[in-house]
């Protein structure tokens, strides 16, 4: 690891002033990838500025119904929360369902949204990477790319977003708060992450020396079916092949409001609107969400080893939402 | 701003704009209830502080990358991993290492356990095992819930082989001793040992 400058914010606007108007300086939440990217090389920061302590560790709920998660709040109080676990139990769920105890106590809801892909061409300095050094061209396309995007890819890179909480959140419907030199802005969650094209190396739209503050959920009637599958390697502590985040509301059999967002497939968590709009006023059963899921995954592109993950996406979209009905019948 | 020149540095105040080399900065880490000051470069991993400086080698380098939970320790009383965590982060901060466990010079229930269950084979995974089922006893006495936890709006959970394995499953044993550390962890919460 390269040694560097450290400096504890004791504010945001001191926070902002320390990245400097090219962001040279790194935000240091949990640091649970950005120290591993670190040792690893990847990332060499002149200077961290550590914002743990920064005053954005609550969690409370607006006057219109939404709620706001600050962006120092560790995963494990966010998916703990009374709350969230029961107006947006898919949130709780995705973040239980991501990483360890140990290090959901350590990340906050801040660095998982900036969280790196775990591409290991990305990790390997023996690896060519667009994402590492632009223009150097992709290993992964011809390597071993079973964990690998089937959707929104690019010849430049093909990894995809890690986190399971993005998903969620990209279902949800949540607004990114962040503050820079120029002030505050809000930025739509689905809009916030970036499709890799031919800057794979810029995957935010986060510029130089922002800072995120919080996340706010909006109200939501729906909230309480909603739900988050994971399919993976092994049962526990592993990131997802496929994961989905839905939420479902029906009235007379028939779906008045659906939303998807599909984790592990694509550079992004991925909302899948398609599938939404054929859910609407579509009668909920098993045929039609077959249809909302081959709708999504209509262009998907499937490589060496992860072309498994176009039916399994097909598939777990399917249970997902058959899950989600007989819950709602059984009300 | 609690800036590196303010770090009770022992550089010329000059010079500590600049990355911290050959002296490093001095830290006060609290390790055990003892203030433990440490003279560390920023880079330094709490891991690397506790053994290397502080000659607290209980606690174990496995994977040094956040997979295998050998280096776990409780941060203000919550399991952490300190591979992953910069000891400069932890400055007044109560850090809490398998030394630490012990009441008056005896080893609390969930050692005892340990022994009783055969919970380790070669031994290296067990301190971060220890130190994990600590706080995760106290994650589910506080409510906390899991992945496999079935009602999450409920305030009661229920405790079950199936929430120790999800629970535990960031520290892995290579010898395969889970058997027995499940044992270990289940004994300690239904005697109620847990805190």
């Amino acid at each position: 690891m390269n040694n560097f400058t450290y400096t504890r914010a004791s504010n945001t606007g001191e926070a902002i002033h320390l990245a400097g108007e090219t962001g040279a300086g790194k935000f240091l939440g949990g640091g649970t990838n950005l120290v591993d990217l670190m040792r690893e090389n990847v990332e060499r920061p002149e200077s961290l500025v550590d914002i743990s302590r920064l005053p954005f560790g609550d969690i409370h709920e607006n006057p219109d119904g939404s709620v706001t998660i600050g962006a120092s709040v560790r995963n494990s109080a966010v998916a703990g929360n009374r709350t969230i676990r029961e107006r947006f139990p898919v949130l709780s769920q995705a973040i239980l369902f991501g990483a360890s105890g140990q290090i959901r106590n350590m990340a906050t809801v801040g660095g998982n949204i900036m969280q790196r892909t775990r591409c290991c061409y990305f990790y390997d300095h023996a690896s060519q990477c667009n994402k590492r050094t632009p223009g150097a061209g992709c290993d992964a396309i011809h390597g071993f790319n079973r964990m690998h995007a089937i959707l929104g890819a690019s010849p430049s890179c093909i990894a995809t977003h890690p986190s399971d909480m993005c998903v969620a959140l990209a279902a949800l419907d949540a607004v990114i708060e962040v503050e820079g030199r120029n002030g505050t802005r809000s930025i739509r969650f689905t809009d916030f992450h970036r499709l890799p094209g031919d800057t794979p190396h810029r995957e935010t739209e986060l510029q130089p020396g922002e800072l995120i503050t919080s996340v706010t959920i909006p109200k939501l009637d729906a909230g309480r079916r909603s739900v988050y599958r994971k399919v993976r390697d092994r049962s526990s502590y592993a990131f997802a092949l496929v994961s989905v985040a839905a939420l479902l509301e029906l009235e007379d059999g028939t779906v008045k409001v659906a939303r998807l967002a599909l984790g592990g497939v694509a550079h992004k968590p991925w909302r899948a609107y398609p599938a939404e709009e054929i859910l609407r006023g579509a009668p909920a059963r098993e045929e039609n969400f077959r249809r909302a899921a081959e709708a999504t995954l209509a262009g998907a592109q499937g490589l060496s080893h992860n072309a498994f993950k176009i039916e399994l996406a097909k598939r777990l979209i399917s249970a997902t939402l058959s899950e989600l009905a007989r819950k709602e019948d059984a009300r | 701003m609690i800036h590196q020149q303010n770090a009770e540095l022992e550089r010329p105040a000059e010079a500590s704009s600049a990355v911290a080399s050959d002296n490093g900065l001095r830290v006060m880490l609290i390790v055990n209830g003892v203030r433990s000051p440490v003279r560390i470069e920023p880079r330094v991993s709490l891991l690397d502080a506790l053994r290397e400086r502080l000659h607290l080698t209980g606690t174990k380098k496995g994977c040094d990358q956040g997979a295998c939970g050998a280096c776990t320790v409780l941060l203000d009383g919550e399991r952490i991993l300190s591979c992953l965590t910069l000891a400069i982060q932890c400055e007044g901060r109560e850090i809490t290492t398998i030394e630490g466990l012990a009441l008056d010079g005896s080893l609390s229930p969930l050692q005892r356990a340990f022994i009783t269950h055969d919970g380790f084979q070669c031994g290296y995974c067990t301190s971060g095992q220890i130190c994990s089922a600590v706080g995760m006893l106290h994650e589910f006495d506080d409510g906390v819930p899991s992945a496999v936890t079935q009602d999450l709006a409920s305030l009661s959970l229920e405790f079950s082989d199936e929430e120790i394995k999800e629970r535990m499953s960031g520290n892995l044993c290579r010898c395969g001793a889970y058997v027995g550390i499940c044992g270990a962890i289940r004994e300690t919460h239904h005697a109620g040992a847990t805190r």
